[in-house]
């Protein structure tokens, strides 16, 4: 018998919201995450967006080695209807 | 874990075991304290049935012997309200009679025969005892293994080992890993990414039995653990970034010499227990507690062989420099960890130089190739000198401050060489500063350690990452028991 070396942490599974069909009218949220050039990616994800009808929000957090401050995450929460998440690099 | 509580009660105890002559020779004496002595309570360790003709309780459990602190045989006690007044260890008559006011008590025997060592300090049983007595400290899930099921190969198949076997980690291995430490099993240390879960004592000594610590390096593991969880630090970028990097440990002050680490020959390599251990428990600790593992969240493109452990100590005792950690505000009497983030060590090699600006020009060239030969200012650096080289500098009375001096001066690049282009190579700064001057370090941002063997006009130098509260600052911890 041994003891348990993790965090012994339970994970709570939450239901997804449903789909929506298509962008018009969505807010979606974008955020910077302070990388070089990631801006020019941005620049025309958000113009292919709002081409698609879409509100466009940008935000950015202080550095990309870091998460995301909590009050950046509430904001974004609170702002987009829809969040696009994707890894760097 | 339930915990058995102390039997002892107040008045006189007498802890005795048949398989110690003294106690044999004093029965005599222990059945004349029996009659004159009303309060008396005697315990045996070993044969219930000892002492001959004198009702006693068995202490098979030895729950009265661990209570009582028990180191000899026979002990005699007197306790008043819970508290203990009076003690007398192995047979001294003067003492006995002294301490029970019977005058005249064992006046057949000789004046003094030494005890036998208890059963509740025998090697064998310590760890049983402290996990039967204290066990109900520890809060952490029992993992049962079944019985045809070889317990290492179970850590691997759970997920729970960095690549190489592991020590499992038992209550009675992780009780003796906590008399390392005063610090309660309970208490926070800090903040464990990337999961942000609460990391305890209790964890960190489960993951440094793993990793194969003596309860001694337990203090080194902790102070590096709460250096590497601090926002300047950032082990959560650290831990997720694509580049080859993982905490860097150096250990100063004299208690490393006390743990036996490794500051001389193959100061960074393999063979010494106190510095592959702490480094190792504390990338386990990372794993496990934190939930940070490779191709999770950790995204190293290549990572380096120091990711399973990166610790040393600093050769104080024969450095012509003050210390790493004498120069980041400590003092030579304490204890400290400095964590920096680094890759793997590269080696710097000059056996001809014998005057020291030769000397800083090679460590400057070596040093300008970090991570890119044109990449100014972004990373910091670890430079580990070797005792060769440092004499170099040690005869012409260059102290710490002056061989930074010199090679930081060495080492400001013309724009016009480190545009993006130049050279033929895409890499580089903006053509904007073409026409500026910039350092290859941040000020502060190359660190100094003197270690190493002491055949080999060698150093070593250990890349940083992002430096600065972009990524990461270097921090130092004070190492307490």
């Amino acid at each position: 018998m041994i003891l348990d070396p993790t965090s012994e942490k339970k994970f709570t599974s939450r239901e997804l919201l449903a789909r929506p069909t298509g962008l018009s009218g969505q807010t979606i949220g974008l955020l910077d995450i302070s990388k070089a050039r990631g801006d020019i990616f941005l620049n025309q994800l958000e113009s292919r967006l709002t081409a698609a009808g879409a509100n466009v929000l940008r935000f950015r957090k202080p550095t990309f080695t870091k998460p995301a401050p909590v009050d950046l995450r509430h904001e974004i929460a609170t702002k987009c209807t829809l969040v696009i998440e994707a890894l760097a690099d | 874990m339930t915990q058995i509580k102390n039997p002892l009660r107040d008045g006189w105890t007498l802890i005795v075991k048949r398989e110690c002559a003294t106690c044999v020779m004093v029965v005599p004496v222990i059945a004349r304290l029996v009659r004159e002595l009303p309060s008396l309570t005697v315990y045996t360790q070993d044969d219930p049935k000892f002492p001959d003709g004198v009702v006693s309780i068995s202490d098979a459990d030895l729950s009265a012997s661990w209570h009582a602190d028990i180191d000899t045989v026979p002990t005699l006690i007197f306790r008043e309200k819970g508290i203990e007044t009076k003690r007398t260890v192995g047979w001294q008559r003067s003492e006995w009679r002294e301490l029970t006011g019977i005058a005249d008590l064992g006046s057949e025997l000789p004046e003094f025969r030494p005890g036998c060592g208890s059963m509740s300090v025998d090697p064998d049983m310590i760890d049983t005892l402290r996990v039967r007595f204290g066990g109900a400290v520890l809060h952490s899930r029992q993992i049962e293994f079944a019985s045809a099921e070889d317990e290492f190969e179970a850590m691997f198949s759970r997920g729970l080992t960095d690549g190489l076997p592991v020590v499992p980690p038992t209550p009675e291995r992780v009780m003796r890993m906590l008399s390392g430490t005063s610090r309660l099993p309970q208490e926070v240390v800090a903040i464990a990414p990337p999961d942000l879960v609460e990391l305890t004592i209790e964890k960190i000594a489960i993951n440094a039995v793993m990793a194969g610590c003596l309860p001694e390096y337990l203090p080194w593991v902790i102070a590096a653990v709460e250096a590497i969880c601090t926002d300047e630090y950032n082990i959560h970028g650290v831990l997720a970034t694509t580049m080859p990097v993982g905490p860097v440990i150096v250990c100063n002050g004299p208690g490393t010499r006390a743990i036996g680490m490794n500051s001389g020959v193959n100061v960074l390599g393999q063979g010494n227990r106190a510095n592959l251990t702490i480094g190792r428990a504390v990338q386990l600790i990372i794993r496990n507690v934190g939930g940070g593992r490779p191709n999770e969240v950790d995204r190293a493109t290549h990572g380096h062989p120091g990711k399973l452990s990166f610790c040393f100590a600093e050769d104080e005792t024969n450095s012509p420099f003050t210390s790493l950690a004498v120069a980041r505000g400590f003092d030579t009497s304490q204890n400290t960890v400095t964590v920096f983030t680094g890759e793997g060590p590269r080696c710097v090699v000059d056996q001809l130089a014998r005057e020291p600006e030769a000397l800083a020009q090679t460590l400057a060239a070596c040093l300008r190739t970090v991570h890119h030969p044109k990449l100014p200012f972004a990373f910091d650096a670890l430079l580990v000198l070797g005792p060769e080289h440092a004499r170099v500098f040690a005869q012409a009375n260059w102290n710490r401050e002056r061989v930074l001096q010199e090679i930081h001066a060495r080492l400001q690049m013309p724009g016009g060489e480190i545009v993006r282009g130049a050279g033929g190579m895409a890499e580089g700064v903006q053509e904007a500063f073409k026409d500026a001057t910039l350092p290859k370090f941040r000020p502060g941002g190359l660190l100094l350690v003197h270690a190493g063997g002491v055949a080999g006009l060698f150093s070593s130098i250990i890349g940083g990452w992002v430096s600065g509260a972009t990524g990461s600052d270097p921090v130092t911890k004070l190492v307490t028991a």
